[in-house]
Parts: structure tokens; sequence; C-alpha cells
């Protein structure tokens, strides 16, 4: 009997690499790509691990390889960034068991800060790039992408996006194949990249590059479907999908192995049909290298590259058009009521401060009516930007703010960095001990592993006073003196942390008696919805509305209501 | 032709589907259960939705579509056969998804409020509405329900499905 399930592109990709023997994984978690490792933690034959950041995930994953066991790594498309050191250099060395890289980007910006097309770094890192189309196709690629490792001695990236990653499908699962380990034997001019051997390794993977390029051209995985050949469409990943849904009759050179390119079915291909168009999302990646070959190729206007595709896009784009941008009417997404993060916006917006912002659930202080995050650009970039924001603009006026998983990915080389060099003013890290915005993955500073195990906990104090914070205090988000607690250690001649603990409402449901609600007493002022509380609303004939459903008793509110009208409830 | 459960399975005519809400309603919990349930009559289903920042109370849409083959796993604006609102707002801003031939159950989410003490079963009743409209076989839909509620509530949302679904 054959078991179908209706698996995500992520859970896909993650059971086929499972069925194909990996042992080991390691990931930071990162929206669409978190479900990959959460999946493959349910399994005891794969020693799954959520590392500290992208960079430790990639050398862990790639140890495991080294070592001789089929490994994988997974991120989002912006945490293969923070991995680039490894990546690069690994496609010298090449792999021993073998070793995929999965990179999950973001078109569209679902959840993410650029909307960068990784399809790149696989010809700036010189590694084959895979690309499914669907979860059936990511469950079959898994399988496909660790042969390949082994065929050729390299890493394997296999680049999914949010519609894959996100979209559900039934695929038909199978058995595990146990694959036996590889001997590690030590190889110095493999493994031990120092110039004398990485240049060989170069010339080496310069010939390799043309025999996977010969590969490409002979795998099914690059295939032509001829039929009306009035249009030829090349595409790739999700873009084939949209391609044939917007032009079911056309011919296709259908691309699921994007790297190194099938030069010659690309040529046969142009040569069989009448006009040919490349349908691909983001860069033009695929058109450039066409038009390289001499081929001469219809593509999309620039303003396609812009946000992902479908298949009303892909017409346009057949019909020469130009996108246009639709106003973005979607509702915003706001922190949860009872979230401490509201609390600490609360008091750093009476501050007038200037934040130094960093990446989860709290960028969205951002947003209006809280406007009380000022920049976000990575992981980790609150802490080192507050260090020279705080020196420019002035002591007392700029503080940081990250949450505990951010901090322990990549703030606190910040704060070394921030203490080395002398900086004073605040970093407030805001400790929910959950990694929330991705659906609440564990981290070090929460002592629990991917597989739910207690481990070593990480304490934040220790490890803040170790890197050179002059003061490092802990205080409750709903403390009554939060604000002036912030207010004293930013205008200290000295470099603070203040560690502002409580737990994420996701995770520990708490409920406590909701404020008393006067509505005779209530001005309609709207000082309280300056808070952006979902539990705290205008209704629709303008009068202020607490919703005791939604409410977990936090009584933030009742801090900004001057008129009496929000009082708190006793215990 | 025929799937394995014995339904008709008539030409290439994809089944498309929208639910839309906000983050916590259950939309994605209801899309699942579709999908579960096409799925077990054998047809191929797909699926798409974002996750991620969605979840703290913005806009959350999924698309399901079921049938022989499915190839975009989104939905074309004006073609969508069901339309399956959680929340007015988000009715109105994605309205224009929804065929001229289409169904839109909005008078069904008023009921489900009316009929629902409990919020937790709008969703159920509204798969139950959705039910009558669908070639899916009932012995599908209850083993969707129990798997995409994780076996949470099985009694009280076979009894708020099936309510929903033989009211006329």
């Amino acid at each position: 009997m054959k078991t179908t399930l209706l698996l995500s592109g992520d859970e896909a990709l993650a059971r086929g690499a499972y069925e194909a023997g990996l042992k080991a994984a390691a990931a930071y978690p990162g929206t669409p790509s978190t479900e990959i490792l959460e999946y493959l933690a349910k399994f005891p034959e794969v020693d799954a691990k959520w590392s500290v950041n992208e960079k430790t995930a990639y050398e862990v994953a790639l140890g495991a390889s080294v070592a001789g066991v089929r490994s994988m790594y997974s991120s989002k498309h912006v945490g293969l960034n923070v991995a680039m050191d490894p990546l690069m250099t690994s496609a010298y060395t090449g792999i021993n068991g073998g070793f995929v890289v999965v990179v999950a980007d973001d078109p569209q910006m679902a959840s993410s800060q650029n909307e960068q097309d990784n399809r790149l770094i696989a010809k700036f890192a010189k590694l084959p790039m895979l690309e499914p189309a669907s979860p059936k196709e990511a469950y079959e690629m898994a399988r496909i992408a660790f042969e390949v490792s082994e065929k050729f001695d390299t890493p394997v990236i296999i680049r999914i996006t949010t519609r894959v990653a996100h979209t559900k499908e039934n695929v038909e699962i199978g058995e595990r194949n146990e694959i036996a380990d590889k001997p590690f034997t030590p190889n110095a001019p493999k493994y031990v990249m120092v110039p004398g051997y990485a240049y060989k390794k170069h010339i080496a993977l310069e010939a390799k590059l043309l025999e996977m390029a010969k590969y490409s051209d002979e795998t099914p995985l690059n295939s032509a479907e001829i039929n009306d050949k009035s249009l030829g469409i090349i595409a790739d990943g999700v873009s084939y999908l949209y391609a044939k849904e917007a032009f079911p009759d056309a011919s296709f050179l259908k691309i699921g192995f994007t790297y190194p390119f099938c030069d010659e079915k690309i040529k046969n291909f142009a040569k069989e049909v009448k006009d040919l168009y490349v349908i691909e999302e983001s860069e033009p990646f695929i058109e450039e290298h066409v038009r390289q070959l001499g081929i001469p190729v219809k593509a999309k206007d620039v303003s396609y590259r812009i946000g992902e595709l479908n298949s009303t896009l892909v017409k346009e784009i057949i019909e020469n058009k130009k996108k246009i941008e639709k106003p973005f009417t979607a509702r915003k997404p706001v922190l949860c009521p009872g979230c401490s993060h509201r609390a600490v916006f609360y008091a750093l917006k009476n501050l007038k401060l200037t934040v130094s912002g960093d990446i989860g659930c709290y960028t969205l202080g951002a947003l209006k009516p809280l406007e009380t995050l000022h920049t976000t650009v990575c992981m980790g970039a609150s802490v080192t930007m507050f260090e020279s924001m705080s020196k420019i603009l002035g002591r007392g006026k700029v503080v940081g703010i990250i949450g505990d998983s951010t901090f322990v990915h990549s703030g606190v080389e910040g704060l070394i960095d921030a203490a080395y060099n002398g900086a004073k003013g605040l970093v407030i890290i805001l400790d929910n001990s959950n990694t929330a915005m991705t659906g609440s993955q564990p981290n070090p500073a929460t002592g629990v592993n991917a597989k739910g195990k207690k481990t070593k906990r990480l304490i934040l104090e220790d490890i803040c006073k170790a890197a050179g914070a002059d003061i490092v205090e802990t205080i409750n988000a709903f403390a009554d003196n939060l604000q002036d607690k912030i207010k004293e250690l930013t205008d200290k001649d000295a470099l603070s942390v203040l560690i502002v603990k409580y737990p994420c409402r996701l995770i520990y449901k708490i409920k406590d008696p909701v404020p008393k609600f006067n509505s005779s007493k209530c001005v309609t002022c709207g000082a309280c919805l300056q808070i952006d509380c979902p539990a705290i609303y205008k209704n629709k004939e303008g009068k202020i509305t607490l919703d005791e459903h939604l409410c977990t008793g936090c009584n933030l509110c009742v801090k900004t209501c001057k008129f009496g009208a929000l009082a708190k409830k006793d215990n | 032709m025929k799937n394995e459960k014995g339904n008709e399975i008539t030409g290439n005519k994809v089944t498309d589907i929208l639910f839309c809400g906000t983050g916590g309603q259950g939309v994605l919990t209801a899309s699942e259960i579709v999908s579960l349930a096409a799925m077990y009559d054998g047809f191929h289903t797909k699926k798409s939705e974002v996750h991620g920042m969605a979840q703290r109370g913005g806009s959350v849409e999924s698309h399901v579509r079921y049938g022989k083959h499915v190839s975009s796993p989104l939905i074309e604006e004006g073609q969508a056969d069901f339309f399956v609102p959680f929340y007015k707002d988000e009715h109105d801003r994605l309205i224009a998804y929804l065929s001229k031939d289409g169904k839109d159950l909005l008078s069904d989410l008023e009921n489900a409020h009316l009929a629902c003490e409990n919020k937790k079963f709008v969703n159920t009743y509204m798969l139950g509405r959705l039910s009558k409209h669908l070639n899916i076989s009932q012995e599908s839909w209850l083993k969707a329900l129990e798997i995409g509620f994780k076996g949470r509530f099985v009694e009280e949302n076979r009894k708020v499905f099936l309510e929903a679904a033989n009211k006329a």
C-alpha cells in the first residue's frame, strides 16, 4: 500500500532527503524555509539541529558531509548571505558524503527584507543548482541532488521559492534507503584551502563545471515539450507552472537543473519554435544567458523583476506589457494582544528615543501608530548600528533593540564590538524566550534543542557581561519602572544591556484579569489606540471598545488613559 | 475518467476555492481540510498560502485548486469558483478573484456566527456549507476534519459540519 500525503514543498523536500538516507541537517529558522528542519527533527535517524546562525549551520552540515554522511543545510534567501563564506570555499573543497544546500527565496517578500534572487549565487559560487516547481518535484529532486553531489564531488544547491515552499500537494512517499557512511581519509590538498592547494582546486572546479554542463544537457530535469511551435517558453521553478497555466498549448523547455545551463537543449529548443520567451521570476538570469548564446529571445519588462509572478502576469509579459503596481491593501500584521514588546515600544516612544532595530516580531514597532523603530537592515545590525549611531547622534539619544534569538544569531559579536570600541548607551534585549515570527523555534537561550530535548542553556546575562557590557540588568516587561530604567541606563556614561523578560504569548497563554472599561468616563481621545493592541479598538459607532476575549490583561492600555475610563481590576 | 473512489472527474476542469480572513481565524486549517478531502477522493490538489508575518493578525489568503491535474498553485483573478471569507473587509478586498458564475459564501459567514456560540467552530460551519457545492464524498470530508483538526474536538466538529451541510 502506497502512502500519499498532502505535503508542503518544505516538507516534501525534507521527506525526499530523509528517504535518500540523510543523517545530518542543520538550519536557522527563516520564512519560508523553517518547516524543512522542523520536519526532519521528527526522525530519529537524522541528527537535525537548529544552529546559532546560518554560517554555523552551514559549517555544521558541511562537517557532517566531510565526516562521511549525507547532510543538508537549509535557510531562507538572506540567510545564505550569512553562510556565504563557507559556501564559496566549499565549492573548492567539494564533499565526502552527499551535501545539499537548500535555499528558499521570497519574491514578493511575504516575510523578508529583500527580494534577492539566489540563482545568481550558483553562478557566483560555481555550484550546481536544482529548482523544483512543486512539492512533488521537491520530493524527487532531494534524492537526485544527493546523487549529483556525490557524482561530481560538490555541494548542490536546491533553490525553492515561497510558492514552492508553502504550496501543498499530494505527494506519494516511499521508504528510507540507508546509505553506508563513507570513510574520512585525511587529504589536505582537498580539505585544507591554503593558496597552493586552493589554486589547484580552482583548476579542478572549472573542469567540473564543464562536466556538470554536459550533465545539465543530459538530465531529464531539463526537458523540452514540443506542442504548438508558434510559442516557445523557457521557464524554471514555479514560473514554469504559471506559464503552463497561461499557455497550456505552447512548447516548453522546462528547466529543473538551472545551473550550469543546458546550452545544447536551449539551442535546439530555440530552433524548433517561432517566438521564444524566457519566463522567470526576479532577475533575468536565464534570459541573459540565452542572449549570450546569440539567440534572440523575448523576455519580461524590468517592471516584472519586482515581486512574484502568476499566470495573469505571464500573459501580460507575453503581451509585451509593463507591470502596473496595485496599491497595497492587505491588512498589516500587528503585535499580539499582551505582547511584551508593546510595553517596551510604549516606553521608548514616551522617551522620544531613536531606536536601532532588528529582525523579529518587534520589527512591527516601525509601523503606525507605534512608529518607534527607526532602522532594520539585517540580523544583528541593531547592536552594531547603535554603536556608531549613538556616537554620532549623541549618547542618551539612541538605543539598540534586539530579540533573544536574534541576539544569539549575531548580536553577540556586535556587543563585543561596541564594548571593545568604547560605545556608551543602552542595548535592550527583548527576551521572550522564543523565535516567534518564524513559528516558535527554540534557540540556545531557551535551553531546548530542535528535537525538543533539554540542553545547555545560554545565560544572556553572563554572555553580555563577558562581552564587556558595564551594566547588565534584567527587568519584567510590564514593570512600572520600565520607562525610568530605560532612561537611566540610556543616559549613563556606560555600556548597558537591559534584558526585558516576559514569555511570548504564543507559547505561554497567560490570561490575567482584564481591565475595567468605564465607557461613561471615555472621551474617545484615542490615546489607548496609540499602543496598537488588537484587543482595543474603535467600533462602528466610533466608540472605544475593549475585546475582553482577545485581551490578556497586560494593563498597558490603563497607563495610556488619563480619564480613568480604563482601570486595572484587582486580582 | 473516474478516480479511485469512483467519482467522476470531468475533463480538465479545475475547481478553484479562495479562502480569506485574518491571522488566527482558522483560514489555513479550513483550506487544509478541503485540500485533504479532495486528495482523499483522488483529486490532484494544490493549496498555496504565505506564512510568517501573516500570523500576527495580518491578511491571510489561501488558494485551493483541485481536479484531474493542476498546474499553477495560484488562482487567477476572476477565476475562483468559490469564495469562502472569514472576515468582511478581506472579502471586499479580494472579491475580484470570484468568477462571474462563482459562488460567494459571505451570507453563510453571518449564519455561521449566529450558529456557532464558540467561534472556534465557525470555520467548520463554513466547510459544511461549502461541501454542499463540491463533488467530494462525505467519507473524505469527515476523515479530513479529523486529520485537519489533529484529532481535537472530533465529535463537535463533525456535528457542526453535518448541521451546516444538511441545512437547506
